[in-house]
């Protein structure tokens, strides 16, 4: 340990106190507030209710993305109660003189995408939302975590939030990720060994080698999965990589304020010798690809792996619960994970809807056919990865192979749209949650990599994507 | 928002390990703009069937647990979803307060800005509340819950316990230090322009 010497989120941290309130708690300095349909007409009604002004509507990026269609959406949202939550942001929005992104603009996308992607999102910066997966943003060195719709009011009433200190921890991953393995299989791999509560309290920083050596989409979903560790915020240290993303990005700093920020930045890691209070090392260079067989994002197995037997669990509580979620999921104990056949594929999400996503599930996809009897959608996390991707030639990929190709928006990751499981459909999705009821009442959800959802598309079946690279 | 001191009601055992915020309120849901009528719709896939029935087998469908105030639940309730939707089904329901043997972070903040009280307790501690036939007295003062003449202290944050007590509108709290945010401001312009 070294006298001074101070982690990454302490130093956010102590950079936005703006009173130190001796009860335990601190009034932190909010500089970004990302704004949704779905978490937001409660705390705009709540100002209007009180007579309180928004106090700094710049700071706030607004956008509509879990209730929208993904395709004809320039016919209108048909679903009523979806148009009329879209309608109350655009009128609140509008009202308060809030920045917005509006529906049918090249821009529009996952809030959690949208933000990096204009360089809303900075490092150093403190960063809120009303959606549990705002830890995404945490991949550039934010400080940036989920907040419910007090929260949301609370924010855009004083641009503050009263805040207890979390605990540190950090996460090595060691070693360099075999090909076809990526980001989503480190999120994985890790929620299997700690559980959905093993960060609770905590803010979760991420080192080591393979950490390193991710782009910045793949800093963005792991940060994303760290709310699925229950860890307050995930966190990666801004370097090289992360400048390079954010240069020239349509929010971000340009000229002499550049090369200020750049300097301030340089010095956000954590210090040599900082100590924190819990500290983790996983080794991944031999990790095989890494799916959920249950209802719980802990319920991790390895694609070379089977269903577990509850008979080998540890007490009759966990018994119980792996009971009901082999009922919910439809599994047999020892079932090889590889002879588990799919009926519906989901590329998106904050988690995997960016263009590395894309590219990584159709680089599995060229030239082959998704299977038969397979619904097979691509959702791009935003309107300029969908051009991106189109730019690549990705959507001709995807669309000679069977897959279905959409416009962007949170679609069946939450099914607040038109797009979800149908009772007893089983889904590989590259999603956040594998909840029961998550992707529809009844629906299957198995979480895993774009790249391992596009060889179930093609196979049918959950297959060890590494194989359909070797036969290339 | 509601005070909270004391409350005696029923507690309706779900022991089952975490309880996500989709189960206790699905999404379907989440397109009200209001706070108020949720209650008929928490854990509305446990509680309803396919055609909207009840489903004898729910614990909320039972007497005495129809009535109950107070959720007894296993380790990290009200994981995933941000969703304050999730309180406030609670409330509208009329669950008062929620003892687990752990919670997730963004639920139990979003408790306190809705005058619910979210009690820790050992697993072994609530299985003994789920056995009590009679109702629960929850002393938020005294930081106890009663049941048969049994007592179970608990932990709580004072901060927390004072703004629950008081029913204190956080918002209000924070902008009597506007001064001290509008100070933050400018130093923040100079120091961090970009931001």
């Amino acid at each position: 340990m070294s006298p001074g010497a101070r982690t990454l989120y302490d130093k956010i941290w102590e950079a936005h106190l703006v009173e130190i309130r001796g009860d335990g708690t601190s009034l932190l300095y909010i500089d970004r507030h990302l704004v949704h349909e779905v978490t937001s007409p409660q705390a705009f009604e709540g100002l209007r209710l009180a007579g309180r002004p928004l106090r700094r509507p710049k700071a706030i990026l607004s956008v509509a993305d879990h209730n929208v269609p993904t395709r004809k959406r320039e016919a209108g949202i048909a679903d009523a109660t979806s148009r009329l939550q879209v309608e109350a942001l655009e009128a609140n929005v509008q009202a308060f003189a809030v920045p917005y992104v509006p529906l049918l603009d090249d821009r529009q996308g996952i809030v959690h995408v949208i933000g990096p992607e204009q360089g809303f999102t900075l490092p150093g910066a403190t960063v809120v939302c009303g959606d549990s997966h705002t830890s995404t943003h945490g991949a550039f060195g934010a400080l940036a975590f989920g907040i419910g719709t007090s929260e949301v009011e609370h924010v855009l009433a004083t641009q503050t939030l009263p805040q207890r200190h979390s605990r540190n921890m950090r996460v090595h991953f060691e070693g360099s990720l075999p090909d076809g393995l990526g980001a989503k299989d480190l999120a994985l791999y890790l929620i299997g060994r700690i559980g959905t509560a093993g960060g609770t309290g905590h803010v979760m920083e991420f080192a080591g080698r393979a950490v390193r050596a991710l782009s910045m989409e793949g800093r963005m979903t792991l940060c994303n999965m760290s709310i699925e560790a229950g860890a307050r915020s995930g966190l990666v240290a801004p370097d090289d990589t992360t400048f390079a993303y954010m240069k020239g990005r349509p929010m971000a700093p340009a000229g002499p304020l550049w090369e200020q920020a750049l300097a301030n930045w340089r010095n956000l890691p954590t210090d040599e010798g900082a100590t924190f209070d819990r500290e983790l090392r996983l080794e991944v260079g031999d990790l095989a690809p890494q799916l959920t067989w249950g209802t719980s994002p802990e319920s991790v197995v390895a694609i070379t792996g089977q269903v577990p037997d509850p008979g080998t669990a540890p007490s009759a509580a966990e018994r119980e619960g792996i009971l009901r979620a082999l009922e919910y999921m439809g599994l047999q104990p020892g079932t090889l994970m590889e002879d588990v056949p799919i009926q519906v594929v989901f590329i998106g999400s904050c988690t995997n809807g960016r263009i590395e996503d894309l590219r990584a599930a159709a680089r599995v996809a060229l030239g082959r056919k998704v299977a038969t009897g397979v619904r097979a959608l691509v959702v791009p996390g935003s309107g300029l990865v969908k051009r991106q991707a189109e730019v690549e030639g990705l959507d001709r990929i995807f669309l000679e192979a069977g897959f279905e190709w959409r416009q962007p928006g949170c679609s069946m990751c939450l099914a607040m749209n038109d797009d979800r499981l149908e009772p007893g459909e089983r889904c590989a999705s590259t999603s956040n949650r594998n909840f029961e009821g998550r992707q529809g009442r009844g629906g299957r959800t198995h979480l895993v990599s774009p790249e391992m959802a596009a060889a179930a598309a093609v196979m049918g079946h959950f297959t060890d994507v590494r194989r359909l690279l070797e036969a290339r | 928002m509601i005070p909270f001191t004391t409350l005696t009601g029923i507690a309706a055992p779900m022991l089952r390990a975490n309880i996500d915020t989709d189960l206790i309120i699905p999404k379907l849901f989440l397109k009200t703009l209001v706070r108020t009528g949720l209650g008929r719709h928490l854990f509305a896939e446990l509680r309803y069937d396919n055609e909207g029935h009840e489903a004898p087998n729910f614990v909320l469908n039972q007497a005495p647990y129809r009535q109950a105030t107070i959720l007894l639940a296993g380790p990290n309730f009200g994981c995933g979803s941000s969703r304050e939707h999730a309180p406030w089904a609670l409330l509208d329901f009329g669950i008062r307060c929620v003892i687990a043997s752990s919670f997730a972070d963004i639920f139990y903040n979003n408790c306190f800005a809705n005058g619910i009280l979210p009690i820790a307790l050992p697993i072994a501690a609530i299985e003994d509340l789920a056995a009590a036939s009679g109702p629960l007295t929850v002393d938020l003062q005294a930081q106890t819950v009663a049941v048969a003449g049994r007592l179970h202290p608990f932990d709580i944050d004072p901060a927390r316990k004072a703004s629950l007590i008081e029913g204190l509108d956080q918002i209000g709290r924070s902008l009597a230090n506007l001064p001290a945010i509008e100070a933050f401001e400018a130093r923040r312009s100079r120091e961090t322009p970009w931001l």
